[in-house]
């Protein structure tokens, strides 16, 4: 067991050593001068004097190899590197906004469970009848449809046309809910068709018309015998989902002018500031990355098909 | 068992909207009533009416002119960055399930590094870094989708082969290029088929998202996502602007969507 462990957790440190290598490629095969980036955002026009000496002071002249070593260094020794837009350390800034996103992306997460068990549930009871195929079609559609427009409708039907609900920033929890609502929706539908199929499949086992032969009741059968087994693909998807989340994020906190991580990325991108797009690639690969083999974890434990090794 | 053979209600009706939207990318210069580049300020923010079914933007083009126009960016972009990550990782996952010892460990790594990060943010980050325009969201689409890819089809040669006669073949002594193209990848097809068409839906809602967010070809360009960013700032005064560019998404989308469930069901 043991061994197992320690296998696993050198393999994912060699991943993470292989995403950092190719954060480190991307950004230094990137187009474009960094020295005269900087020089520009500062609102000078740079001479060829000044970008050399910038250039010199920012170690962009030595070689790739003693780069890449300085920079994986001051990574771990906790320095994310200074913004080059703000001129402030990278990791401050992250260590602000991760909460709202946390906010968000936890309030999305409960809003998702309950779609999906929900609809998933009425699906599999009612089958082939009404409520299965209304929440099939509404699957088909909200699915398609992109997440930022699903935003703009809702803000404007709830916050403009009717005044229900604030319509961008971060405070209360009527600010979270269009938001959280937005960035479950789609995620939500695809896992209850899955959940759907799962519950159908576990219904028409033998062990539970056996169960209902033996006179259990109802509920006891459901809640006994149906969800546990049933709720074993679905924690593989929940697990999975904080990595859609996190993508999706990017767009939601956009659309509602969210603090967050995600339109912090959106924002580094857009104004080419390297250090902090960097970091915060590096840091949410990290976070997967451990997530990812957690989940992978549990579910094998709770899967007996799939063995107990790691 | 399939006792009735229905016609399969999905692929059609997802083929017939998808062959729609195909024929206004191609052929739009010939559709459109009005010219999709052409400002004209004193018509700014016109609701809908003859002259222009979908009314006008804030710089007075025609909404529904636009509209025929953009299918060509998006349809062409996600298409080509669904065939580049594809071929990507189609040739990653066929090394990672075919070649034994340090090659497979080398991809299988390579592989797991894709899918650790969230497809969008590579996505977004990538074409950023590259310029923004319509090249580099292809390009940062395709390296954000091949590890998905990778992995799918890492899968199903796999248990490929397993199977006996591809046994039956090694057995024969042919060689291994004949086996992959003869053997293997005839049996992957289908199911590949059906997941290439799902991802190219995924791949336009990801390529309008990024476009919404300010990357993508530049601004007099008719884009889908891009025209809704814009109608979001005129939602109070223009709100019939924010229907009709997510309605294009979502329908091309959701006809992607329902011809590769179809696909998955005629599928053996």
């Amino acid at each position: 067991m043991l061994k197992a462990v320690l296998k696993k957790a050198g393999y994912t440190a060699f991943v993470l050593w292989g995403i950092s290598l190719g954060t480190f490629a991307l950004f230094a095969l990137a187009p474009g001068d960094p020295a005269e980036v900087i020089l520009q955002s500062r609102h000078e026009s740079p001479d060829p004097q000044q970008i050399q000496a910038l250039r010199q002071e920012l170690g962009l002249n030595d070689p790739w190899a003693v780069r890449y070593c300085s920079w994986i260094s001051a990574i771990l020794s906790g320095d994310l590197g200074t913004s080059w837009q703000t001129g402030r350390p990278v990791s401050d800034t992250i260590w602000e906004r991760i909460p709202a996103t946390l906010e968000l992306a936890g309030a999305a997460f409960l809003v998702m469970v309950l779609i999906s068990c929900t609809c998933g549930g009425c699906a599999a009871f009612f089958r082939h009848r009404i409520p299965d195929h209304l929440i099939q079609a509404a699957t088909i559609i909200i699915t398609a449809m992109p997440a930022f427009w699903l935003g703009i409708l809702l803000m404007y039907s709830f916050s403009l046309k009717f005044s229900l609900l604030p319509t961008t920033g971060r405070g209360t929890t009527a600010h979270l809910i269009l938001p959280a609502l937005t960035l479950a929706a789609g995620i939500a539908m695809l896992q209850a068709s899955v959940l759907r199929t799962s519950l159908l499949r576990i219904m028409a086992l033998d062990h539970i018309r056996f169960a209902a032969a033996k006179g259990l009741g109802r509920p006891m059968i459901f809640f006994r015998h149906i969800l546990p087994a049933a709720l074993v693909p679905m924690v593989i998807l929940w697990g999975i989902s904080l990595g859609q989340l996190a993508g999706g994020a990017v767009i939601v906190e956009s659309v509602f002018a969210w603090p967050g991580i995600g339109r912090l990325t959106v924002d580094a991108v857009l104004a080419r500031d390297i250090p902090t797009a960097q970091a915060l690639i590096l840091v949410l690969s990290f976070i997967f990355v451990v997530v990812s083999t957690l989940v992978d974890a549990v579910h094998r434990k709770l899967d007996p098909l799939l063995g107990h090794t790691l | 068992m399939k006792t009735l053979s229905f016609p399969p209600v999905r692929l059609t009706f997802g083929g017939f909207l998808f062959a729609l939207a195909a024929a206004a990318g191609i052929f739009y210069p010939w559709l459109v009533p009005n010219d999709p580049l052409a400002a004209d300020l004193s018509l700014r923010l016109m609701p809908p009416n003859p002259a222009y079914p979908l009314g006008t933007d804030q710089l007075g083009r025609c909404v529904f002119s636009r509209i025929l126009a953009g299918t060509r960016i998006s349809l062409s972009g996600a298409v080509a960055a669904s065939v580049l990550s594809l071929v990507l990782g189609a040739a990653m996952g066929v090394c990672a399930a075919l070649i034994r010892g340090w090659v497979r460990a080398f991809f299988t790594g390579l592989i797991d590094m894709g899918l650790a990060l969230p497809g969008l943010i590579l996505a977004l980050v990538v074409s950023g870094l590259l310029g923004g325009g319509f090249q580099s969201l292809v390009i940062g689409l395709a390296l954000a989708n091949w590890p998905w890819w990778a992995r799918l089809i890492r899968g199903l040669v796999s248990t490929a082969r397993q199977k006996d006669y591809v046994l039956a073949g090694r057995t024969a002594g042919l060689k291994k290029t004949r086996l992959l193209t003869h053997y293997l990848l005839p049996q992957i097809q289908g199911p590949v088929l059906a997941a290439a068409v799902l991802r190219t839906g995924r791949i336009i809602l990801a390529f309008s998202s990024l476009t919404y967010l300010g990357l993508g070809p530049a601004p007099p360009a008719p884009e889908w996502g891009r025209m809704l960013q814009e109608a979001g700032i005129y939602m109070t005064r223009a709100p019939w602007l924010m229907l009709a560019p997510g309605l294009a998404i979502t329908l091309v989308v959701g006809a992607l969507h329902l011809m590769g469930q179809g696909l998955d069901r005629e599928a053996p």
